[in-house]
């Protein structure tokens, strides 16, 4: 009798958990089915047909996103950006902290903590002036200006994740490449860098995303149509046909897509890296 | 000779070592360093942005202090912040605890939640946008959430949500809470997975019923965690802009205006760049006293 009622409360209990989570879940996911929904239909159905799943599906719409809507360019910059943002902060902040980690030089630890420190303060406003500096370096409407910019923003959460890794670095490892004639180069080329493959996974995937999603410095740094990413097209797009809801739906399901993919293979290291609390500083 | 020798080898070694930072150095110095100090000058100068600035002292700042526009866009971020801090906040607790014990279709859970969160600003902006539509057509309303609240028998319910100045607010703050939560999910579920699953036990064991055990084990446990979820939730939403941005197409300016688009406005529509960067200086300054409070009383907390 006792523990009938013990299971029946349990059962209630896990019932309600699942309400719980499963309306979350459903919002969370309706704004994006609505979204690739409407990508499917077309300027005279969006606006009468409000069922769940329209009748005719249009795929046309992506089409002329992608060439009307420049949506081809803007996608290539995107990846363009992306592509060597990442690159460049994958070599750049861990020949860097390599050195933090393990070589010596006067005022190293200034240095670093110079790094640490730009991540704890926030520059809401550091756009106004660099967007100066930019015009005087001549690197307004340049990928390169926008490239460097980005380098910059993914820097130092970059170089903290990376030295936590080498710190954890046997020493043995080195000394073995030591023997075998490695130098300094080449310890953390073929030593520190496989070693700290969890850490590039973290950094790519996280730099990725958010060079992917930046905003504010594209529009800024570059006013030229064909040198704009995506998130910054997409508002263009919007401006000027504002109208056309089911293109735009289709170019935001291409938005979102790519980065909706990446973030479902690599979920385990996002994971990973937010809960290591290595990302937070 | 041996020693000069030893000495040059050493000075060799230092600058080898210093070249592995060399590069990452040369950005943070050209792109963050210059940008931040030139921006502190800036604020005291009259300036449009090209041609001579005229130094003005703290004219900037004190224009500043009686600009109602300003100190209203601080409201409203502070709104949107006390929202997040409130209701999302919470939400993303209870479904990390609900998500913290063995329980069906958890990953899936877990991997839905944060999808919101690795979306854009633009993206998710853009889509609520459409969904809360004001306009009709043919008597029909397009936008999704009226549709629904007219179909459904609430037409008194139809409203232009983004359009009004009294619901405009609360409504970003929805979407920007809709977008948010996922964050403070991931972060508190791993951090309820690392408590020690003997406290729990032993609180059984001294007969601690689940809302006894939920704060006298979960809550200092989870103390510091939530601790860094509220700060990171304060810089985040204090800073919002683009999500704004992509609601409301600028429609209403000033009454959904945050910090940031005040000075994005300042710089881009009137050209004062020093008044910009004045800005700037004091929401940079505000948000640094916001973190630096929010840790003093976590560690006062940490100590009663």
């Amino acid at each position: 009798m006792k523990t009938n009622r013990y299971f029946l409360w349990g059962m209630a209990k896990s019932t309600l958990i699942h309400i719980f989570l499963m309306t979350v879940a459903l919002t969370c996911l309706f704004p994006l089915f609505w979204m690739i929904r409407c990508a499917f239909m077309t300027n005279a159905t969006v606006f009468v047909d409000q069922s769940l799943i329209p009748h005719h599906l249009n795929f046309g719409n992506f089409a002329i996103a992608w060439t009307k809507g420049n949506f081809a360019v803007f996608f290539l910059n995107s990846v363009i950006y992306t592509v060597s943002v990442v690159t460049g902060i994958v070599f750049i902040s861990s020949l860097a902290a390599y050195s933090f980690s393990r070589l010596k030089f006067p005022g190293k630890n200034i240095i670093f903590y110079m790094f640490v420190g730009a991540m704890m303060i926030p520059l809401p406003g550091s756009f106004v002036a660099l967007f100066v500096l930019m015009t005087k370096l001549h690197l307004i409407n340049t990928r390169f200006g926008y490239i460097l910019c980005m380098i910059n923003v993914g820097l130092s959460m970059s170089i903290l994740i990376f030295k936590t890794f080498f710190d954890k670095m046997p020493h043995e490892l080195e000394d073995a490449a030591r023997i075998d004639g490695c130098g300094k180069f080449g310890i953390w080329w073929n030593m520190a860098m496989p070693f700290a493959r969890p850490a590039i996974a973290v950094i790519v995937i996280f730099n990725s995303l958010n060079v992917w999603n930046e905003y504010i410095l594209s529009t800024l740094l570059l006013g030229d149509s064909n040198l704009m990413p995506l998130q910054r097209g997409l508002v263009v797009f919007q401006g000027a046909n504002s109208t056309d809801y089911p293109v735009l739906m289709a170019g935001l399901t291409m938005a979102a897509i790519p980065i909706i993919m990446v973030y479902l293979f690599m979920q385990k290291h996002i994971v990973k890296g937010l809960s290591s609390g290595e990302v937070l500083g | 000779m041996n020693t000069k020798s030893k000495i040059s080898g050493l000075l060799k070694d230092n600058i080898e070592n210093f070249l592995f930072v060399l590069p990452a150095f040369a950005i943070f110095c050209v792109f963050y360093i210059y940008p931040f100090t030139n921006m502190i000058y800036i604020s005291f100068q009259d300036w449009i942005g090209i041609g001579p600035m005229h130094f003005v002292g703290l004219q900037n700042y004190k224009e500043l202090m009686g600009d109602k526009l300003w100190w209203d866009s601080i409201w409203h971020a502070g709104y949107i912040t006390l929202f997040a801090l409130c209701f999302q906040n919470p939400l993303a607790f209870a479904l990390a605890l609900a998500c913290d014990r063995e329980i069906r279709l958890k990953r899936f859970y877990r991997v839905v939640f944060f999808i919101a969160p690795v979306l854009s600003e633009v993206v998710v902006g853009l889509i609520w946008n459409w969904i809360l539509n004001p306009e009709t057509q043919n008597g029909q309303h397009i936008g999704l959430l009226n549709h629904f609240l007219y179909a459904s028998g609430f037409p008194q319910l139809v409203h232009d949500w983004l359009g009004d100045p009294k619901t405009a607010l609360t409504t970003i703050a929805i979407v920007n809470s809709w977008k948010g939560f996922g964050w403070g999910f991931i972060i508190l579920l791993a951090g309820l997975q690392t408590i020690d699953k003997q406290l729990y036990e032993a609180a059984k064991i001294d007969g601690a019923g689940a809302w006894k055990t939920f704060t006298n084990v979960t809550i200092p446990m989870m103390l510091p965690v939530i601790l860094v979820v509220m700060i990171l939730t304060i810089l985040g939403c204090m800073q919002v802009f683009v999500l704004i941005l992509t609601l409301v197409n600028e429609g209403l300016v000033n009454h959904t205006d945050v910090p940031v688009t005040r000075i994005f406005s300042a710089m881009q529509n009137t050209n004062r760049f020093g008044y910009a960067c004045a800005e700037a200086v004091v929401f940079g300054i505000i948000l640094v006293s916001i973190s630096f409070l929010t840790k003093k009383l976590s560690d006062k907390a940490k100590q009663a």
